[in-house]
């Protein structure tokens, strides 16, 4: 690990720190209203001050962290669970299972990846509660962002297919779902790994990018990608430059998870 | 001889590519007809929502159209419109859909092509520059810049956008760059990095003649490739750019039809960019495995 990427785990391991004692560092909940002071500068009550409903902006940036922070990976967890399974089932088996799986591939991932959330969405109900908005926008993310990984994953299985060691083991008896639980996988997990921290950072940029057009967690939930809604107007955030920190964050917590991986990895 | 075999193999590769376009656009249209006639309030007429209809009225209607869209029939009149160009009536703004893509489409395709020309030109540009000038600060700084273009959503790029009154294309151009610049520099670096370059810079080359004559022949067919790959990014780009930037293109369609669940309007839209996608692809690999010269 170089000293840059070791200064990035920490930031990381900082910020995650940050967003688990959340709870014990607040001023409010992220929903209460101080409807005396909307838009307020920071102070001592609220450190990052308040939006115009008058919430604590803090409050928000914490929760908002925790929902992004946690979400991303448990999303990224999944689409790489299935990633791995297609893939290397598919590179297992080869034959008509495996074109399957690649020109399924091809078709998603011939279409752009915020289209392809864009029909999903649409399909699905826009008037839910916050809680259940958070939830569908991570699980459309978990379950729409395998493709990229399954030709990594399928070509690497591939590689092992004709392995001396799969030979062995097939002509010891060994069954299909033993040979990928017990000498596929295991072979392929610096892969999985890799795929796994690449996809968090892309599904936090693209919660942001879902929550600024009003398609991805709703208010009063936080995120990241709604509390930089209010970018939109740029006069109040010149004026209150404090409010650019969700943006700040992100950078830095995408910039560090970028590090952090080890470029081999992501050459694998 | 050899010659001949190549271009039979070129041509088999284009044949194949095109019936792949073929079939993966109806297997598209097949699923884009599954969506619009399984999303939730498919086939419910506004009649039934009229208080002066009695329950048997509104179930004879009901009937009616279940008869009327049967799956088959409904596969095959989709189908049948969709080969004679009718796509359909948007919910939403309740206009041929064909005509809303008319329109659209060319303000699309005009800001992908300047926002992917210049991210290219800007990319190629830098990455040749780096090759010249190998010290730790240009790579440290570009590196910098190209992780911090990276770690924004293209949304804040838009919003910025909006706020410096930069054109939508530049916007675009903004979002691609990052992503093409590593790809081109690495290939160019791999490029350069060649026995055969090393020779002939040993033979005192000039570095515009070994970059024109040695270093992009070599890195042309990836590069023509990640051509394709970043029409799929720029097209991705435009939704959140247009929507915020109040450009009338496809990206500003989509985000209303997603947000007015006109699935109809939605599915046709991401249809027509999934096969100008994948012509995109295959133009892209074609011409890589042509200039090349190896067909598989």
């Amino acid at each position: 690990m170089t000293f840059l990427q070791k200064v990035a785990a920490s930031i990381l391991c900082a910020i995650f720190a940050l967003m688990v004692l959340a709870t014990f560092l607040l001023p409010a909940h992220y929903a209460r209203q101080f409807r005396d002071i909307p838009n307020a500068g920071p102070s001592s009550g609220h450190p990052l001050g308040t939006d115009p409903l008058g919430r604590d902006f803090l409050a928000r940036l914490l929760y908002g962290t925790r929902v992004s922070l946690l979400l991303a990976p448990a999303a990224a967890l999944l689409s790489t669970l299935i990633a791995a399974v297609l893939g290397s089932v598919a590179g297992l088996l080869g034959g008509w299972f495996e074109r399957i799986v690649l020109a399924a591939t091809d078709l998603s991932l011939a279409l752009p990846w915020l289209f392809l959330l864009l029909v999903v969405r649409a399909m699905l109900p826009l008037d839910v509660p916050p809680l259940v908005s958070v939830v569908i926008a991570f699980l459309m993310m978990g379950l729409l962002g395998w493709q990229a990984s399954v030709r990594l994953i399928c070509t690497a299985a591939r590689g092992v297919r004709d392995s001396d060691f799969l030979l062995l083991a097939r002509s010891s008896g060994c069954k299909p779902a033993r040979l990928l639980v017990r000498h596929v996988a295991p072979n392929l997990r610096p892969l999985f790994y890799a795929q796994f921290f690449i996809s968090i950072p892309l599904f936090i940029l693209t919660e942001a990018n879902l929550s600024i057009l009003g398609l991805g967690v709703m208010e009063p939930m936080p995120s990241w990608g709604n509390l930089m809604r209010g970018f939109e107007d740029f006069s109040t955030l010149s004026a209150n430059p404090w409010r650019l920190v969700p943006l700040v964050l992100l950078v830095i917590v995408v910039m560090c998870f970028q590090l952090v991986l080890p470029s081999q990895e992501v050459a694998q | 001889m050899i010659e001949n075999k190549k271009s039979r193999n070129l041509l088999r590769l284009g044949v194949r590519r095109l019936v792949c376009l073929v079939c993966l656009g109806l297997v598209g249209a097949l699923a884009s007809a599954t969506l619009v006639r399984f999303a939730p309030g498919y086939g419910v007429a506004e009649r039934e929502l009229d208080p002066r209809w009695s329950a048997n009225s509104v179930e004879a209607l009901r009937q009616k159209q279940a008869l009327q869209q049967s799956l088959p029939s409904f596969y095959f009149h989709y189908l049948s419109a969709l080969v004679h160009g009718d796509l359909g009536e948007s919910d939403s703004l309740k206009r041929p859909v064909r005509e809303l893509l008319r329109q659209r489409f060319p303000v699309t395709g005009n800001s992908v092509i300047r926002g992917l020309g210049l991210a290219w030109v800007a990319a190629a540009l830098l990455a040749s520059i780096g090759l010249s000038f190998r010290g730790w600060l240009f790579e440290a700084s570009t590196t910098a810049l190209n992780s911090l273009l990276l770690s924004l959503p293209s949304a804040v790029v838009a919003m910025l956008a909006v706020h410096l009154r930069a054109p939508v294309f530049f916007a675009i151009a903004i979002v691609v760059f990052p992503r093409l610049y590593s790809y081109v520099r690495n290939l160019l670096v791999r490029a350069y990095d060649q026995p055969h370059v090393l020779a002939a810079r040993a033979r005192g080359l000039g570095s515009s003649a070994i970059l024109f004559r040695h270093v992009l022949p070599l890195a042309a067919p990836p590069l023509l490739a990640l051509l394709g790959v970043s029409f799929a990014i720029s097209f991705g780009a435009a939704i959140p750019i247009e929507a915020l930037c109040d450009s009338p293109g496809l990206g500003q369609l989509a985000w209303h039809a997603a947000l007015s669940r006109d699935l109809p309007l939605i599915v046709n839209v991401t249809l027509m960019v999934a096969l100008v996608m994948l012509a995109a692809n295959s133009l892209a690999d074609f011409a890589g495995r042509t200039f090349a010269g190896s067909p598989s």
